[in-house]
């Protein structure tokens, strides 16, 4: 990370491929605008497209200036059909292009479902790599922002259940620029979904207490040019011996929050890419410390944290020494007013962690 | 690899993006939008087959002259009560409209939405169809239900998802639900309600009913896989609904232009599905009622759907989330050339005698009295408060008709939190 970013904190750990020395502050939305932009100026066939991301630069701002800066056939607003922007999109790479498709909400790619299950996630299975989907399908997801059933759900493990996609999710302004690049530079398709409750700063978990920017936190340090964050990295963002805590996006900010409270020594693995998972760090993350807690947003039932649970019994079984424990959204759908009774905060974190600790 | 068909002297391709004629800053022209005389559209009997008026699809019905006169063959020929009653509602919507949107700028909820502009849209074709007919709406589409007289408490309760609000503070607000008024429940997702309306009307007409289906999109959700789905079902069902395309020129920031009106219009689709289309000033309140009436009136007859096309312009922001002003001109709301639907209902009244400008003013005062009065009753059940006023066990209730077990032990964890949490919620 570059030189003149000292206020580094002690429980950050970022590891850096930047080639570039001068690190500036940016909140997530300027990290993607800044990688849309790194790549857009590094390689020609990157191709941004999607609802309203063109001249008005994204309901979030994400694109902003994009337009202006490489023209209407590299940045243009798209007709508002979901799968229509995903099949474009693959028919773009098909041609030789890199199109970076915005989902203006995760909630809006139920639409488009068809054109990344059967078509972008099996291309290159089904041709012998004759045509590949080398699209990176950017999406906001996640509730925090009174955003109600259609603005709030969190639907990674729709994706991650489809053999042919990657998924991936950033915490950080630093992460988010580096893996998008990573993203945009991979061949196979990414979907990259955007924690939107943390694009502005991290989020403790108390929507009663003011809001966070990044101003002050290490991972609002972001190099201004080109970078990577390699795809199928965790990282540890907390190192700790008493438990592992496996996360990402939003949540990887509330477990801090609440194993800083409780004085918990916990491990807290930021998982970053879902698909391909980053085994290893994973697996000796648990066996170091023999106990694990899943936590994410999305709903319970065959949710990804169905997934970690079951593969960390198949790896860490005789190094277990309490159950594992899921902190999850409820399994009903975002609801608008009840929002945090809803969303997997302190208080829940809290009691799983005092359960799964209890016999230490 | 080369080509056997030379091209050497063809220029290259280039790829077209289409562009609005304005932009912030611009000075607003809007002389290029064709505008034909009012009472220039013909009139064919509603028994017409689909293929044999595909001129209407690409001009416009207005009723309304300039001088306020209803003229021509769409005139619906309203009593002026009937008149005054669509006055009056359109007149509520809007002074309901700039109270809530106020109630979110002040903090009371999270999210709202005007029609302002396009207030003849909702309220005429309500007045045009049966009170037992079924609207599938989207979210610009509130005034069916003041017209349909839903209370506007209610409405508000919804909006400030409080301890009032019959769906429990469960969704966004404005996203209603009221069956009682043949109002279906909103999503937040653009264009579903649409084979949704043509599977109701489907299913009234198969079990011998005589009530038909209304749904209504914006242009820039006709882009939506669901549209043409609902159209190509409507067609082959011949079922009796009417398509409505609300043209109000914007989706979000992304004029018209990006859903096809470059080419053709919206009314157009229709000749493509081989199904009846119109295309109507969305200002003009009689025409709107005209050709709703006309349409309904073939879906009952077994003449199948209609697609009308409203012409209209969204004089605000997309909601209370963008401002418009970094997208279009400023100066486009007051250019364009349709005019403002109060003002033209209005006048007509003025213009036959049946309305003055006191009376007007006065409705105005009364009409703002009231919504401020539903207010301040509807914020007696409280305004959104994070969750404060909806029971906390309300959470797991509708996700099922019963209750399976895995919801039942989240619920009873939920519960434990709050008991943890030492901040005690409403119960039921
Ligand atoms: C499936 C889906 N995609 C995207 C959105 C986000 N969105 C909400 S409203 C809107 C614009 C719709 O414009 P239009 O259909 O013209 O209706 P208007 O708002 O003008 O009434 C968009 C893109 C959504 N709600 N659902
Ligand atoms: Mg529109």
């Amino acid at each position: 990370m570059g030189a003149q970013v000292t206020e580094v904190s002690d429980v950050d750990t970022i590891e850096t491929a930047a080639v570039e020395t001068d690190t500036v502050r940016m909140n997530m939305i300027q990290a993607i605008n800044s990688a849309l932009d790194v790549m857009m100026a590094r390689d020609a066939t990157v191709t941004v497209m999607g609802e309203d991301v063109g001249y008005f630069g994204g309901v979030f701002r994400a694109t902003a200036g994009l337009q202006g800066k490489y023209g209407k056939t590299r940045v243009f607003d798209t007709p508002i059909t979901e799968i229509g922007i995903i099949g474009v999109a693959i028919g773009m790479g098909a041609y030789g292009l890199r199109p970076v498709p915005e989902i203006q909400f995760a909630d809006y790619i139920y639409p488009a479902l068809d054109q990344l299950v059967s078509e972008a996630a099996r291309l290159r299975y089904r041709s012998a790599g004759e045509f590949t989907a080398p699209i990176t399908v950017r999406s906001p997801y996640g509730g925090g922002i009174f955003g109600g059933q259609t603005h709030s759900q969190s639907p990674e493990g729709i994706f991650t259940h489809v053999s042919g996609i990657k998924t991936v999710i950033p915490s950080t302004p630093y992460d988010a620029k580096g893996l998008l690049i990573a993203a945009i530079e991979d061949n196979d398709p990414v979907l990259f979904l955007e924690p939107k409750r943390i694009y502005n700063g991290p989020f403790n978990g108390y929507w009663d207490r003011p809001a966070e920017n990044w101003s002050k936190h290490p991972g609002g340090a972001v190099p201004s040019g080109y970078y990577r964050v390699e795809l199928g990295k965790a990282q540890v963002v907390r190192p700790g011996e008493a438990l592992t805590i496996l996360a990402y996006g939003t949540m990887v900010h509330v477990c801090r929050a609440v194993v800083e409270e409780a004085g918990v020594d916990a491990e807290i693995v930021d998982l970053r890419t879902l698909v391909p998972l980053d085994i290893e760090t994973i697996e000796a993350s648990v066996k170091k410390t023999g106990r694990c807690m899943i936590v994410h947003e999305a709903t319970r039932t065959g949710g990804f944290g169905a997934e970690l649970s079951a593969l960390v019994q198949e790896r860490c079984f005789y190094h277990l020494e309490a159950p594992i424990e899921r902190v999850t959204g409820f399994d009903t759908p975002y609801p608008h007013s009840l929002e945090w009774a809803y969303f997997p905060g302190p208080v829940r974190i809290g009691q799983a962690l005092e359960k799964i600790m209890k016999d230490v | 690899m080369a080509s056997e068909h030379p091209r050497a002297n063809l220029p290259p391709l280039s790829l077209h993006v289409p562009e609005p004629r304005f932009r912030p800053g611009d000075p607003v022209d809007f002389a290029a939008v064709d505008v034909p005389a009012a009472g220039s559209a013909r009139r064919p009997d509603t028994a017409t087959p689909a293929g044999e008026f595909h001129e209407l699809a690409y001009t416009l019905v207005r009723v309304l002259d300039d001088d306020g006169q209803a003229v021509g063959p769409w005139d619906p020929k309203l009593s002026p009560d009937m008149l005054r009653r669509m006055l009056r509602s359109m007149v509520q919507l809007r002074a309901f409209d700039e109270r809530m949107f106020r109630a979110q700028r002040q903090g009371k909820t999270s999210f709202y939405m005007k029609a302002l502009g396009e207030e003849a849209v909702a309220i005429a074709a309500a007045y045009a169809l049966d009170r037992d007919d079924m609207c599938f709406p989207s979210y610009r589409q509130q005034g069916l239900l003041i017209a349909r007289g839903y209370p506007l408490v209610e409405m508000m309760n919804q909006i400030y998802s409080n301890s009032g609000d019959k769906l429990g503070g469960k969704q966004l607000p404005i996203m209603y639900s009221a069956k009682d008024f043949g109002f279906f429940s909103i999503s937040g997702n653009l264009t579903t309600q649409y084979p949704q309306a043509v599977g109701w009307a489907m299913a009234s007409a198969a079990q011998g009913d005589t009530r038909i289906a209304a749904t209504w999109c914006g242009e820039g959700s006709t882009a939506e896989g669901d549209f043409h789905s609902a159209c190509t079902f409507a067609a082959v069902y011949r079922a009796p609904v009417v398509l409505n395309v609300v043209n109000n020129q914007w989706a979000i920031s992304s004029f018209s232009g990006f859903a096809g009106a470059e080419a053709t219009t919206f009314a157009a689709r229709a000749v493509g599905y081989g199904i009846a289309g119109l295309r109507v000033d969305g200002n003009d309140a009689l025409a709107v009622y005209a050709a709703t009436q006309w349409a309904a009136e073939r879906a009952r007859t077994n003449q199948g759907p209609t697609l009308i096309e409203h012409f209209t312009y969204r004089a605000e922001g997309h909601s209370t989330s963008d401002d418009p002003t970094q997208y279009r001109s400023a100066g486009e709301p007051n250019a364009w050339p349709l005019g403002d639907p109060v003002r033209r209902l209005k006048d007509h009244l003025i213009a036959v005698g049946e309305w003055d400008e006191e009376r007007h003013a006065a409705q105005d005062k009364e009409v703002a009295e009231e919504v401020k009065a539903a207010q301040k009753e509807a914020e007696k059940n409280g305004i959104l408060g994070h969750g404060l006023h909806q029971p906390l066990d309300s959470l797991f209730d509708g996700v099922f008709e019963e209750m399976p077990w895995h919801l039942k032990e989240q619920r009873q964890q939920m519960l434990d939190e709050e008991t943890a949490s030492g901040r005690p919620w409403a119960r039921k």
